[in-house]
């Protein structure tokens, strides 16, 4: 059964995904739960709650409230805190209660919008998606809303769309990036959302293409794209990746289309396939990375819910602990968070890269950054596995 | 990062104890969750009973905080889960899924557990789910296997039990009836084994009998043999509801013996167990004596540096704060977001004789936001209060842990004497889940 989990855990859903990608902006995220949410995202999914604030609240809702459809407190007590706080704007999640009983969220976002004076907006979750779902639907939300027309557009200028510790809690994983990029003549006008706030964000119409890191970015791009025209390219700069990702950039700048280099990997033909479990973008610009070093084939697994176009034709969507059991029963060579290996066959060559998003805080003291692995480093390692 | 234009207003999160109100001095509002997690929840107790499997049915977002629990105290081969989605609340499959789910999980395990504990969630409650029918199905087709109703679903907890008092009351259902032995108490609902040298455990050595208690099980025989106590007792609150159901079940005593500082109660409660068990009451001046004497030298080393206590080291940290105060110590905060009703005659007392004392909410909103630490020195007893003041004196117990009586009092004076003279790095140590577990983080 597809959903049943004898060992493996679940990925962050989506209302941490919201919460996450909304953290350093100077908003207020309100989940409406009754209890357990914060707390599980704060512990679990969030690198930055112990040292970093960021407004971000359940509701406390009650069993009473839930059936009687009193959202009047839910209203009162978000409105209260803001006018205390006075946060940028004000972000509506949804768990699975209110999902079920039909809460309408745009009308409480409009109302309290109203009352405040502060932007509010739902981000459309339930609490039984992805990370991915939730934190890219809070940066649309946010390409919708913030960013302002460009009044010219900076050449060779780019932002990196779908930073959040949840696929890169390795320290000085966004600097990485941008170092990347400016070594190759790229200047990043802003990061979504690490270490940019919400200012920095609603400049972005300026840039000359938007670069899609994560599948978390992906939402966003495409509102750009509609808004402003702005081409988006799909790629991480990791390894010798970093060079094809921004001739694509180059080539998008250029044309105006979208591509999706990190889905365009050439397969290699050396040696055994290499299989990479995990978020489309970043596994497979890591993928693209060792084709190239190493010539080795590979293919990606993603079991995460969304990955239209970000995927190579050797690729796999799988679903549950079941299915990437099944997927993984003939690998060889397997490059995932080390929670795989509970389901990986014994004979597997296994190079753990642990990843926030699946397990958490657990191997927190042995983070890769993807950005730090070298030829060298990829090789050794993969002849020691 | 976060730009605020202006102060924040502490008032709603801040209470001097003269003027707060009972049980509530805090109104309900948005709630801030701390980054402190030492207490423990249902996936640690659970835990408990030896040998048992753990099956959650209910959303991602909810699974991820029970699975990655089990993840960091190294028990994934322990939990399973079944994961709901939309189209189940909309289709009306959620007692199916659960059923095939759970059947699924059990059955790709190597070997049957003894016992399952069955985590449902506020989704089943409010659709309605069959339970009778679940487990009914679930008994037929593993019939070796025991099945423990237990509940994930805090929605129902403002207005009932919490989903933890319902856990320790569902585990011991597990029991079945067993003659009872002379000479065994069983000791039900704390998640730490209350210590070796506490009055309780003494007293019961001191008189030859034997105490059992649920973390010092090793297999689930064990686990079961709880049941030939005597008599039963419980010490924590929250094991109340689930200790007096087992005993009511087995038509056998049940004493609750709870965790307190106050001389009196302790002596009392001693007192109500050797009566229980047909004994002379024990002489506890020389106890009393060795209190007073850790707290006198306890409070000569600390002197006036500030006391801040919080509601996460003990269940009476109210009564805490009313011991070190008559015992000289300036206790001048406690953090906590209600009041006890175990504690109401302790917060009566200290509204006359320290209304001073401020209260400061945990999970108020502007909890987040206020200035944590102060210029000076602050002992704190226990993880908030430590977080709170931002410091790195702290006694780093929770939920009381296995203290009991006079000894109880020694060892926490011991603790706040080790805190006061020795720094702990409070940011690795607070976020740590389930203190005591073990834990991979």
């Amino acid at each position: 059964m597809r959903r049943s989990h004898r060992i493996l855990p679940v990925y962050t859903a989506d209302v941490s995904g919201v919460c996450s990608a909304l953290y350093e902006l100077g908003g207020m995220v309100v989940i409406h739960d009754p209890s357990g949410c914060n707390s599980t995202y704060n512990t679990h999914d969030e690198t930055r709650w112990y040292r970093q604030d960021s407004l971000i609240f359940i509701s406390g809702l009650s069993e009473i409230d839930a059936i009687l459809g009193n959202d009047e407190k839910f209203v009162a007590d978000i409105v209260s805190a803001a006018r205390e706080l006075r946060p940028r704007f004000i972000a509506l999640v949804r768990s699975p209660i209110p999902y079920m009983n039909g809460t309408d969220f745009p009308a409480l976002a409009r109302l309290i919008e109203a009352q405040t004076g502060i932007p509010a907006f739902f981000v459309l979750t339930s609490g039984m998606h992805d990370y991915v779902c939730g934190a890219g639907d809070a940066l649309a939300e946010l390409a919708w809303r913030f960013v302002r027309p460009p009044e010219r557009v900076r050449p060779r200028s780019v932002n990196l769309l779908g930073v959040t510790p949840l696929d890169f809690a390795a320290e000085g994983s966004a600097e990485a990036m941008r170092r990347a990029l400016e070594e190759r003549g790229w200047q990043v006008r802003s990061c979504w959302a690490m270490g940019d706030d919400l200012d920095a964000l609603a400049c972005s119409g300026e840039a000359q293409v938007n670069l899609v890191v994560s599948a978390v970015g992906l939402p966003a791009a495409q509102v750009l794209r509609e808004r402003f025209g702005t081409p988006w390219v799909a790629g991480a700069p990791i390894g010798a990746f970093a060079d094809e990702l921004c001739a694509a950039l180059e080539c998008a700048a250029e044309t105006g289309a979208c591509s999706a280099p990190c889905a365009r990997r050439v397969q290699g033909r050396s040696g055994p396939v290499v299989t990479l479990v995990g978020e489309p973008v970043s596994m497979g610009s890591l993928a693209a990375a060792l084709s190239l070093w190493f010539d080795c084939p590979t293919r990606v697994l993603c079991p995460l819910e969304r990955h239209e176009g970000l995927l190579a034709p050797s690729d796999c969507a799988v679903r549950g602990e079941e299915g990437v059991e099944n997927a993984l029963k003939d690998a060889e060579i397997v490059v995932a968070d080390p929670m795989y290996r509970y389901i990986c066959p014994e004979t597997v060559r296994f190079f753990e890269l642990p990843h926030w998003a699946m397990s958490g805080r657990c191997y927190q003291k042995r983070l890769r950054s993807l950005f730090a692995l070298t030829e060298e480093q990829c090789g050794t390692i993969l002849r020691k596995i | 990062m976060l730009r605020r234009a202006r102060a924040v207003n502490p008032s709603g999160a801040v209470v001097r104890m003269g003027e707060a109100n009972y049980p509530a001095p805090f109104a309900s509002v948005l709630e801030f969750n701390a980054p402190v997690h030492g207490t423990w929840n249902i996936v640690h107790t659970g835990m408990l009973v030896p040998q048992a499997q753990q099956v959650y049915v209910c959303a991602a977002n909810c699974m991820r905080g029970v699975t990655l629990t089990a993840a960091e105290m190294n028990e994934l081969d322990r939990f399973s889960f079944v994961l709901l989605e939309e189209r189940d609340l909309v289709e009306g499959t959620v007692e199916e899924v659960t059923l095939e789910g759970v059947t699924d999980v059990l059955r790709k395990l190597d070997k049957l557990p003894p016992a399952v504990l069955l985590f449902t969630v506020c989704v089943h409650h409010f659709l309605g789910c069959d339970y009778d029918f679940l487990y009914q199905n679930l008994a037929e087709r593993f019939p070796t296997v025991d099945f423990c109703r237990c509940y994930m679903d805090p929605i129902l907890q403002k207005g009932g039990p919490t989903p933890d008092q319902k856990l320790r009351r569902s585990m011991y259902e597990l029991l079945r009836p067993l003659p009872a032995h002379k000479g065994v108490v069983t000791l039900l609902g704390s998640d730490f084994s209350t210590d070796e040298t506490g009055d309780l455990a003494a007293y019961l050595r001191e008189i030859g009998y034997e105490l059992r208690q649920l973390p010092d099980c090793r297999t689930y025989g064990e686990f079961l043999a709880l049941a030939e106590a005597e008599l039963f007792v419980s010490v924590y609150p929250n094991a109340l509801l689930g200790a007096k159901a087992a005993a009511e079940r087995f038509g056998r005593p049940h004493l609750y013996l709870p965790q307190c500082f106050s001389f009196e109660e302790i002596d009392q409660s001693l007192g109500r167990l050797s009566q229980a068990l047909g004994l002379p009451r024990p002489d506890t001046v020389p106890l009393r004596r060795r209190a007073e004497a850790a707290l006198a030298e306890t409070r000569a080393l600390v002197g006036e540096t500030p006391v801040a206590i919080d509601c996460t080291v003990h269940p009476r940290p109210l009564g805490l704060a009313c011991l070190l105060l008559e015992h000289g110590f300036r206790v001048d905060t406690v953090y906590l977001d209600g009041i006890s009703p175990e504690e109401e005659a302790d917060f009566r007392a200290l509204q006359h004789t320290a209304p001073d004392l401020l209260l400061k909410a945990t999970i108020r909103p502007e909890a987040r936001v206020l200035p944590r630490g102060r210029a000076q020195k602050v002992l704190a007893v226990g993880q908030k209060a430590a977080w709170f003041e931002d410091t790195p004196h702290f006694v780093n117990l929770v939920q009381g842990a296995g203290l009991w009586g006079y000894d109880g009092i020694c060892r926490l004076c011991e603790r706040m004497r080790e805190a006061f003279l020795e720094e702990k790095d409070t940011e690795d140590l607070v976020p740590r889940k389930g203190w005591g577990c073990e834990s991979c983080v």
